[in-house]
């Protein structure tokens, strides 16, 4: 059976900061309908490929279409629709302070569309009984714990009904319950509301469960990819080092750093 | 060869961030019409910037006048003309003091208000998810921030001439037994629309230029405590510089 073309096609993306290669000649196809993890150590860039593909940062050079539409010819009126058709999940929610949670996740709607309030009120309504927080609607965001700042920020992230739904380390400083409900709401509505997800990780064993396809970084480019199963049982270095959660391998424990014996004996007050 | 290096580099970067603020104010104004539109955001923002600010605004324009009332009372009686204080103390008032002092407390008390919101909503990735919800931040946060300090400013300016008026009023009359005719008589006569219209035209400078500091800065903020910190401190410093800038040109253009 041939898979459905690529949602989104990346094709020997370059792109640094400050001179530093980010990434170089990277190439990941993302597939309609499934949820496809980005994993890598911290720093390899996880978070910048999600800026890139959302279109808050722009390529050095290379191809990143997203949707059919190449990301670096984009007028801002052509990106601010193509970003209707997406939704994000930030780290830490990103919820807006000054509204309370039906108000956040209305945010869109009322910003976008001009649905009649009881038609508004029941969407909003809807999404929050998805994630569980219909009962929270009249909180403010300072009053949630993280872990419900994150499911208000998925509620506001699916009002649209996006096509595609990113998520930037989605299980970062949860409990173990909260963890368990944002990944079963994941794979949940990826599969009733036939979105296409992509997450962004390093939990290894957590995204294991719940994503179809993984992308494994490290060092500006993609060290494997395939279906979770398929990474563990890889001879790659890099993969054996990610997936044990070993200190020590071709990624190293030590930052650069110039000969220890040598700075220790050296003369000087700092470095 | 250094110093003429680095200074040149310094005269680059200062060239550059005047593009960067321009070229952001020149945004704010293309969105203008379209932020009108929503004018209950802008009235809130008029709220924040304006009423927040009346405290600090109104006492500070009582003492200001009291003083200049004090001041004044003592010079003008050297030359026996101490019925000339309330015209002194109005044009003083109106012309110089309102506008810049309410410019530099405004600064104090709303730039960094205005600054650290902002900033606050970029560290907080905020503003990045209004950009995700295809939302303009520009349209949506800044441009009301800024229309409502713009606003706010010339009418805070308004209200401490009055309050400064009254507070000269108070030492000059009440305690220093100026004759009450004569102080405001003089003063009517004195003050000519000019002089009113010139702090009009000052105030309103210093509210688009305090405000569009305060933004730009929350706005550009680098997205850390320190980042937001730093941010609050740049506005005051660069306001309290440009009002006292702008004045100077300002009052020579007007002579």
């Amino acid at each position: 059976m041939n898979s459905p073309p690529p949602i989104v096609e990346i094709r020997d993306l370059r792109y640094s900061i400050n001179g530093r290669a980010i990434f170089d000649g990277l190439d990941v196809d993302i597939v309609p309908g499934r949820v496809t993890a980005i994993m890598g150590p911290s720093g390899t860039g996880k978070t910048t490929l999600l800026r890139l593909i959302t279109g808050q940062l722009v390529a050095d050079s290379g191809t990143l279409i997203v949707a059919g539409q190449e990301m670096s010819t984009l007028r801002r009126v052509e990106l601010y629709a193509l970003r209707r058709r997406m939704g994000m999940l930030f780290q830490n929610g990103a919820l807006l302070t000054d509204l309370d949670v039906f108000e956040n996740v209305a945010y869109p709607l009322r910003e976008h569309t001009d649905l009649p309030e009881r038609l508004l009120r029941q969407l909003v309504l809807t999404k929050l009984q998805a994630v569980g927080l219909r009962g929270a609607a009249g909180l403010m965001p300072a009053e949630l714990s993280g872990g419900m700042s994150r499911r208000v920020a998925l509620a506001r992230a699916i009002v649209m009904d996006p096509e595609i739904l990113v998520y930037d380390e989605p299980f970062v400083g949860l409990d173990p319950i909260s963890l368990g409900v944002i990944l079963r709401l994941i794979r949940r509505l990826n599969d009733v509301l036939g979105l296409t997800s992509i997450v962004v990780s390093h939990d290894v064993h957590e995204i294991s469960s719940v994503a179809d396809t993984v992308y494994l970084l490290s060092g500006g480019k993609v060290a494997a990819h395939g279906a979770p199963g398929d990474l563990n049982a890889s001879q790659s270095e890099v993969v054996r080092q990610f997936i044990g959660g070993l200190p020590d391998g071709p990624v190293p424990f030590h930052f650069p750093a110039p000969d220890y014996f040598g700075e220790l004996l050296a003369r000087g007050n700092h470095l | 060869m250094n110093l003429v290096r680095e200074l040149w580099g310094s005269l680059i970067d200062a060239l550059v961030a005047l593009g960067d603020i321009t070229r952001f104010l020149l945004r704010l104004i293309v969105c203008t019409p379209r932020v009108l539109m929503r004018f209950d955001s802008v009235v809130r923002q008029v709220y924040n910037s304006g009423v927040l600010s009346l405290v600090i605004i109104m006492l500070s324009g009582l003492f200001v006048g009291m003083v200049l009332g004090l001041q004044g009372f003592q010079l003008l009686q050297r030359f026996g003309s101490e019925q000339a204080l309330g015209v002194a103390a109005a044009i003083g008032l109106v012309k110089e003091l309102s506008p810049v002092v309410t410019a530099l407390l405004f600064a104090g008390r709303a730039g960094t208000a205005l600054a650290s919101e902002i900033g606050l909503m970029r560290a907080t990735d905020q503003l990045s998810a209004m950009e995700m919800m295809a939302v303009d931040p520009i349209e949506r946060v800044v441009a009301p921030r800024f229309l409502g300090g713009v606003i706010a400013m010339p009418l805070l300016s308004a209200i401490f001439s009055m309050i400064g008026v009254y507070g000269a009023q108070l030492v000059g009359v009440q305690i220093m037994h100026v004759d009450s005719g004569s102080f405001w008589s003089q003063m009517r006569a004195g003050v000519d629309i000019r002089d009113v219209s010139e702090g009009l035209v000052k105030s309103c400078i210093f509210g688009v230029a305090c405000s569009l500091i305060a933004v730009y800065q929350g706005y550009h903020a680098f997205p850390t405590a320190e980042g937001v910190g730093r941010a609050t401190t740049r506005t005051v410093v660069a306001s309290a510089v440009m009002v006292l800038f702008l004045d100077y040109l300002l009052t020579s253009a007007f002579l």
